[in-house]
């Protein structure tokens, strides 16, 4: 069935130098999916989430994202950009602004909102990660877990139509994890189309809709949660979910 | 003693004088100050293209000003450019040697200022559709300047003590006024008169530079 994806991204290729660390990768994710993106360190899963968005540029290949051609050099790339949220492993938060700062800067000097109808939608964003009571905290005033959900609420403040995560919750202390990954579900539920590089094998097993592994550059294989953690068809998916699953 | 080095009479015949000269010394440091910190700018921004066609010959630049004395660069620009046709006048060299030589030493300043700032919170910024521009001018700079103004108060503090070497080209700022009234008077009291002007104008900059650098090592605990 053709189910319109929102996110097209084929044949990418990333070269660093001499490393080669995108061998061709394809990726399609429909509206209201949540892909999760697993595979070893240096796989190339980060790589290729950046180069959606295009903070890397890919060496070749094409991506297409909600209808915008992201390589054409034509294309707006801050204005597409304001479409594909992303949420980053160590916050990447504005430490000289509040926390209302700097959900709404970006509604103030790209979407073009008057300072109070950002700060409205902003208190809006920081009420939806559960931070209402925090819009005057600096990031220095706040738990990691609560940084990465003012991060988060920097992103959906935009009203993006895909959202991408590095690596959420690898920066977090344990007991922290919880509330960003609460976070993710309810936007989940509210039909955001998601992908997400992590390990947390829980919630991809109870949230992704396709879990996608990847090895040195490549997609190895990719399908439902149960069929990807219980019966991988590659020795190299298998030898992974294990490592994994030991901890 | 007194008679000889701070004569009442001296003071009050030579005050208009010294005056003059501390009202020129003020308003070289206006030009002079913001002409650095505007060519430091330039430079740390230039820095941050990594291209290495702008990198060596901006690399090149900043060391061979830094290295060269600030007097030296005063001495050449005004008695060399005549010969080559330009005579632009003692004020105006001085701001030129300023602008290549405190210019070069703000560009350092700020680039360390710039670098210290996580590239991460660009790409966060850039994520949500800020420009380059708009991420320098909104996320980077606010910090880096915070970051490093003991650093800029202190090479400011530099700059207005250096502002004396215009009494060499004749430009009539403070040092050179006090030594015409000098000269006139045979008596070092405006020389003295002139040491503490400058003590009491710059005075209040050092203790605030303290302060700063206290603050920093305390937020660094």
């Amino acid at each position: 069935m053709a189910t319109l994806s929102i996110v097209d991204a084929r044949a990418i290729h990333k070269h660093f130098g001499a490393l080669h660390v995108l061998k061709g990768v394809d990726l399609k994710v429909a509206e209201r999916e949540l892909v999760f993106v697993i595979g070893p360190s240096g796989s190339g899963k980060s790589t290729l989430l950046r180069c959606l968005n295009r903070l890397e540029e890919p060496s070749s290949g094409s991506i297409v994202v909600d209808g915008i051609d992201m390589l054409d050099p034509r294309t707006d790339i801050n204005h597409a950009r304001q479409r594909i949220g992303m949420v980053f492993q160590s916050f990447n938060l504005y430490p000289h602004m509040t926390a209302l700062g700097n959900v709404t800067l970006a509604l103030r000097k790209v979407a073009g909102k008057s300072r109070a109808e950002a700060d409205r939608l902003g208190h809006a964003a920081l009420e939806r990660v559960g931070l209402a009571d925090r819009a005057e905290h600096t990031p220095g005033q706040l738990s990691g877990g609560q940084q990465q959900r003012v991060a988060i609420a920097r992103s959906i403040a935009l009203e993006p139509r895909v959202m991408l995560f590095d690596e959420p919750t690898s920066a977090l202390d344990p007991e922290l994890v919880g509330s960003v990954l609460e976070v993710m579900r309810s936007l989940r539920e509210s039909g955001m189309t998601m992908i997400v590089v992590s390990h947390e094998m829980g919630f991809a097993r109870n949230a992704a809709d396709r879990v996608v592994f990847m090895d040195d550059g490549l997609i190895v294989e990719q399908g439902a949660p149960a069929e990807i953690f219980e019966h991988p068809a590659h020795d190299r998916t298998r030898a992974f979910i294990g490592q994994i699953q030991r901890h | 003693m007194i008679q000889t080095f701070f004569n009442f009479d001296i003071i009050v015949a030579s005050w208009p004088i010294v005056m003059a000269g501390l009202l020129n010394t003020v308003l070289l440091s206006l030009i002079v100050v913001p002409l650095g910190l505007f060519g430091g700018l330039l430079l740390a921004l230039l820095a941050s293209i990594r291209h290495p066609l702008v990198r060596w010959p901006l690399m090149a630049w900043v060391d061979f000003f830094r290295a060269f004395p600030p007097l030296v660069l005063l001495i050449l620009l005004f008695a060399g450019l005549p010969f080559a046709g330009l005579d632009l006048g003692g004020f105006a060299c001085v701001a030129i040697a300023f602008f290549l030589n405190t210019g070069a030493y703000y560009g350092e300043i700020f680039r360390a200022g710039i670098e210290s700032i996580p590239a991460g919170q660009v790409e966060a910024a850039r994520s949500t559709g800020l420009g380059r521009l708009q991420a320098l001018g909104y996320i980077v700079l606010p910090q880096a300047v915070r970051n490093v103004m003991p650093d800029l108060l202190s090479n400011t503090l530099e700059v207005v003590k250096l502002t004396s070497l215009g009494s060499v080209v004749a430009v009539p700022e403070l040092l050179y006024q006090a030594r015409q009234a000098q000269s006139l008077t045979y008596n070092p009291t405006p020389i003295v008169v002139a040491a503490i002007i400058y003590f009491l104008m710059l005075w209040p900059l050092v203790r605030l530079l303290s302060r700063l650098e206290n603050r920093a090592l305390a937020g660094r605990r």
